[in-house]
């Protein structure tokens, strides 16, 4: 009996270690070549924002053999500076992809930590949504006219509800409010864990108004239970009929884009290799798929065009990250 | 009745030999990482998620279902046996269940726990099929305010486990709460206790307390006392997982007190089971203490192993009735489930039953049979189980340190949370040594947060008008109780008094 126990309690135990080795294989991952084995660091928790877009990279690659083995990793923290910064260090690592995108911009102005975009090699910018600002559907407003009014004659009794600090809802909120002319600082923002949060913080009417991702609000607009004022889209987006700000008079817009990054100090052909690799993906059917799911847009960006791209984004959210006063 | 026309051919989806095995396979997958520490049933999908790909979306979502359940029947396990629970879901059964299992009623504690996490989950289940329109209308109830009201009335209702030694219980609170405020805060963001390090603007992940404190802690007390004890607290395994007449009954009432508790709290975004959890364990030390039954806090009560856990598994089923109709993820395996469904393009929310009916219902009907599984799976593996006790100690436990480094590793891959596993390890030792309770400290560290932001998001809706706090009947009924359940608390404590001067 004692050695059936054994016996048993020797094979979870393998079993066990097999799959600690496999979700462990990050640092065992030297001399191997971005075509055979490719890691996608997604510097949020499972279920986040990064997290979704690269495994859905991750698909496209592995359904068309553009990679032998394509894995994702979870380095969740500080608006994703925590795997920028691991990333950074990683020196000359030739075959690791980080997932990054617009939210990583307000956490790099937010952190600390001297980490940013000049510390990895920019590989490509992929796909983009958008954020969208809703009311309640017992709301007052029906216009965004009727509620910029609302908001400029009571900013503090005007609650918005949005992601965490630094998000994009965050930094569009003060975006808006500044074009209205109110101090982005007095801007009563309360700040949720995502769009869930906020979705149940209108419907409670606890915010007047709530900053989110198209995505997460899609449906609730269509089954009515939440109104939609505007999209920050710099251009009206096919199959989504809510005006852009701009459309509606108000110079504001931001894009939620996201794309790949890799570590620094890489050899000029590895560099192609990896641009290759997300061009390749881009070209998929599979990514097809995930775009029009997922209601994101096409982006699609390399070489000097998405370094440019960086460039003046970063100083425009450093600019409405310090006039919020964060 | 229309959603049973359509849940029974969601059934007929879900009963075919092919998806049958998916909900086996993902019972047995999510169970066993339950049962490690650590790693919870957010774990088991995240790790699981890539192996259904190459799956059609209805068996991967099968799987998924059997998964979700799998790992909160798992959690339990290590907690019953070594105090040492794998997931911060199963940390108010291991109180009791771990004295049942030092009583040789090991088997009988997971039985137990089986029994209660398959009542939770199919109560729950039902209701969601049915009444999942107006569950949601209760997440739509709340508002910062009330939730804070929630979390007033949950700290004084779950007193009950600190009340030991007023000194020691306000120690150990002062620790949660201490290790709950460290990180970015999340209304102004100014960090807090960060020490200047990004990587503690998150905070310490709840994971990693309940992993330091419960199981390492565990492991260097055990290791500490090893020679002295000696072979003199060996214990039996023997006996059956299986209830009589007589248990059950006993048992009944508390699944079911347990599993009311759970329900609501499946609904709203106050982080998943451990708050109800907690609440069952309290009602029934409460109820164990009014009845003069000395075999809870003693030898071990069965019902404090049944209220609790069918409280956890009951959140879980109304949180996945939540994620579907609202797309609300209410926990952090709910979060993982939403990215899992979104990958095969079904986007939760009010037009999911029209729009995904051909995935929704077998997911719904999976849900009943993979719960039924787990039971089968569970119920005669319990005794088995329970041998893992005769494994000598010096073994088990090390496997326990080595599962634990893994566990927390495996969350974020950050050197960072295996010091501080190691150091709060440490802290959980020392509190034991000086007889200081571990429960306040995860009590504080979770409702601590939720009644801080809820109170700072209500004032600054309010623009800091403290009369919100009040302003709605669902809080006033909360305090309400609270004084009254205070204010009859206190009556007794000087009736007890009396008696005694007596």
């Amino acid at each position: 009996m004692k050695k059936t126990i054994l016996t048993v309690a020797f094979a979870a135990v393998t079993a066990v270690l097999v799959l600690a080795a496999t979700a462990n294989a990050s640092s065992a991952g030297g001399g191997a070549t971005a075509r055979s084995k490719l890691t996608l660091l997604a510097p949020a928790a499972p279920g986040g924002g990064w997290d979704g877009f690269a495994r859905e990279s991750q698909q496209a690659l592995r359904a068309n053999g553009i990679v032998n083995n394509a894995r994702v990793i979870n380095v969740p923290g500080a608006g994703g500076t925590i795997g920028l910064g691991q990333v950074a260090q990683m020196d000359g690592r030739e075959d690791l992809l980080l997932a990054t995108g617009a939210a990583m911009m307000g956490g790099i102005e937010l952190s600390t930590a001297d980490v940013s975009f000049d510390d990895v090699t920019l590989i490509a910018r992929v796909a983009d949504d958008y954020n969208v600002l809703v009311v309640p559907k017992d709301s007052p407003y029906e216009t965004i006219d009727e509620f910029t009014a609302a908001w400029a004659a009571d900013p503090g009794g005007t609650a918005i509800a949005g992601g965490s600090l630094g998000s994009i809802d965050h930094l569009l909120s003060g975006l808006l409010g500044r074009e209205i002319g109110i101090d982005p600082a007095a801007v009563n923002y309360v700040a949720y864990a995502g769009g869930g949060e906020v979705l149940t913080s209108l419907l409670s009417n606890t915010a007047s108004a709530g900053i989110s991702s198209y995505n997460d609000f899609r449906d609730q607009i269509e089954a009515g239970s939440v109104r939609a004022l505007g999209t920050s889209a710099a251009e009206p987006v096919e199959g989504i009929e809510v005006p852009t700000f701009i459309e509606s008079g108000y110079d504001v817009e931001m894009s939620n884009w996201r794309g790949y990054a890799a570590p620094p100090g890489i050899s000029e052909e590895a560099r192609q290799e990896l641009v290759d690799i997300v061009t390749e993906m881009h070209a998929t059917p599979e990514w097809d798929d995930a775009m029009s799911r997922n209601r994101w847009s096409d982006s699609y960006a390399t070489d000097g065009e998405f370094q440019d791209f960086i460039d003046t984004e970063s100083l425009r959210v450093a600019s409405i990250v310090e006039e919020l006063g964060l | 009745m229309d959603q049973l026309g359509n849940l029974l051919e969601g059934f007929s989806v879900a009963l075919t030999p092919m998806n049958l095995v998916f909900l086996v396979i993902g019972a047995v997958l999510g169970t066993a990482v339950g049962v490690l520490p650590g790693l919870g049933s957010a774990m088991a999908v995240a790790l699981l998620l890539p192996v259904t790909f190459s799956l059609d979306p209805t068996g991967a979502f099968i799987m998924f279902a059997s998964i979700y359940f799998g790992g909160l029947f798992g959690d339990s396990t290590s907690g019953i046996l070594l105090n040492t629970p794998g997931n911060s879901s199963a940390i108010a059964t291991s109180f009791e269940g771990h004295r049942m299992a030092k009583d040789g009623r090991a088997a009988k504690a997971l039985g137990t726990a089986a029994i209660g996490a398959f009542m939770g989950g199919m109560i729950a289940t039902t209701l969601v099929v049915f009444f999942s329109p107006y569950l949601v209308r209760l997440a739509t109830l709340f508002g910062p305010a009330e939730y804070f009201a929630l979390a007033a009335f949950a700290f004084v209702a779950i007193s009950a486990v600190v009340a030991e030694s007023v000194v020691r219980g306000l120690i150990a609170l002062g620790i949660g709460l201490a290790l709950a405020m460290v990180g970015i805060d999340g209304q102004s963001g100014a960090a807090r206790f960060t020490l200047g390090m990004p990587e503690f603007f998150d905070g310490i992940s709840i994971i990693v307390v309940t992993v330091g404190l419960l199981a390492m802690g565990e492991v260097l007390h055990v290791a500490s006392r090893i020679h002295r004890e000696g072979s003199a607290t060996r214990v039996t395994t023997q006996g059956s997982p299986y209830l009589n007449w007589r248990e059950f009954k006993q048992a009944l009432p508390a699944f079911l007190r347990g599993t009311s508790f759970g329900l609501p709290f499946g609904a709203i975004p106050v982080g998943g089971s451990e708050v109800p959890t907690f609440l069952a364990y309290g009602t029934e030390k409460k109820l164990a203490k009014r009845r003069g039954d000395t075999m809870f806090g003693g030898r071990g009560a069965i019902q404090g192993v049944a209220g609790p856990e069918a409280a956890g598994n009951a959140t879980a089923g109304t949180a996945m009735g939540a994620l579907l109709a609202l797309g609300l993820p209410t926990s952090a395996t709910a979060a993982m489930m939403l990215a899992a469904f979104q990958q095969y393009g079904m986007q939760p929310g009010p037009l999911l039953f029209e729009r995904s009916a051909d995935l929704v219902w077998p997911l719904l009907a999976s849900l009943f049979v993979g719960l039924v599984i787990l039971l089968i799976i569970n119920l005669p593996f319990a005794s088995v189980w329970a041998k893992l006790l005769l494994v000598p100690k010096h073994y088990l436990y090390a496997g326990v340190a080595v599962f634990s480094v893994f566990g927390v590793y495996a969350i974020a891959s950050s050197m960072k949370d295996l010091w501080l596993l190691v150091a709060i390890g440490v802290l959980g030792f020392v509190m034991r040594r000086f007889a200081i309770p571990l429960a306040p400290v995860l009590i504080a560290a979770i409702l601590g947060p939720l009644a801080e932001t809820e109170l700072r998001r209500a004032l600054a809706v309010s623009e800091g008008d403290v009369g919100i706090l009040v302003a709605s009947p669902i809080s006033v009924t909360l305090y309400a109780i609270m004084a009254i359940a205070i204010l009859i608390s206190i009556v007794q404590h000087l009736r007890h008094r009396r008696a005694a001067a007596l």
